[in-house]
């Protein structure tokens, strides 16, 4: 069920690496208006790092294709992650899912959906063969106490 | 992304510095093997201090650099790990794996 935004924005950007650095940065910028602590800023980031990476490199493997960063700020100081591609897909997103497992070759280490479900609250993978994958992640931010 | 490579007695230690992703991490991979097959080292220092930010990519650098150290029958010590690359290498447990001080 979808639930409906305090505040969202929308990006897109086509899947070459240096866009890795802009992606986590500009999740890092929207989500300022929270008032995260420095923990939680580099967990957005390490986890939006992480899924930006896998559409950029398991999305489009020999070719450049778009990738939407979506944001979106949910009622109770819950932010949403959201990184789409209309690439490859994912065969069996359980195995994907599992530590070590990688297609990537020697520059990758296979951890990328265990840093994701270690930094964020929950992470939900949908995914069809040749239309794409969708990477939605949330993660409540604790509220601070106003001195 | 850079490395600053310091050969000395067959130790070899690699300073790292800037963003450690999968854009980095090529750069920081190909530094690395051309640093570890001048030196051919018996022990490899990284150095963390300067890097700025880590994801998975950086677990793959430093397994490569673990499994290039078991090939020269050496050691492998990574230092100066700063706190958002220390929880990222803890969550992948590879604390577990390499000697992290």
């Amino acid at each position: 069920m979808r639930t409906k935004a305090v505040n969202e924005v929308t990006m897109d950007f086509p899947s070459q690496s240096r866009n890795e650095s802009f992606a986590r940065s500009a999740a890092a910028c929207f989500a300022a208006q929270m008032d995260p602590t420095l923990n939680e800023l580099e967990d957005i980031k390490t986890a939006v790092s992480e899924a930006v990476t896998n559409a950029i490199v398991h999305g489009y493997p020999d070719a450049i294709g778009g990738v939407t960063l979506k944001l979106r700020v949910l009622a109770g100081n819950v932010l949403e992650l959201t990184v789409k591609d209309h690439g490859r897909g994912i065969p069996d997103v359980d195995k994907a899912r599992q530590p070590m497992f990688t297609t990537g070759g020697e520059e990758r280490s296979g951890m990328g959906f265990t840093i994701m479900e270690s930094f964020m609250d929950k992470v939900t993978v949908r995914s069809a063969v040749n239309k794409g994958t969708t990477v939605v992640m949330r993660k409540k931010l604790v509220p601070r106490v106003k001195k | 992304m850079e490395i600053l490579a310091k050969s000395a007695d067959r130790n070899l230690l690699l300073e790292l510095s800037g963003e450690l992703d999968h854009h980095g991490a090529r750069t920081a991979l190909r530094e690395m093997e051309e640093a570890l097959d001048a030196a051919l080292p018996r022990k490899l220092v990284l150095d963390l201090s300067g890097v700025t930010f880590m994801d998975s990519s950086g677990i793959a650098v430093i397994l490569r650099a673990r499994q290039k150290m078991q090939l020269l029958d050496g050691g492998l010590l990574v230092r100066g790990v700063p706190p958002q690359a220390r929880r990222v290498l803890e969550a992948a447990g590879v604390n577990r794996l390499v000697t992290i001080k």
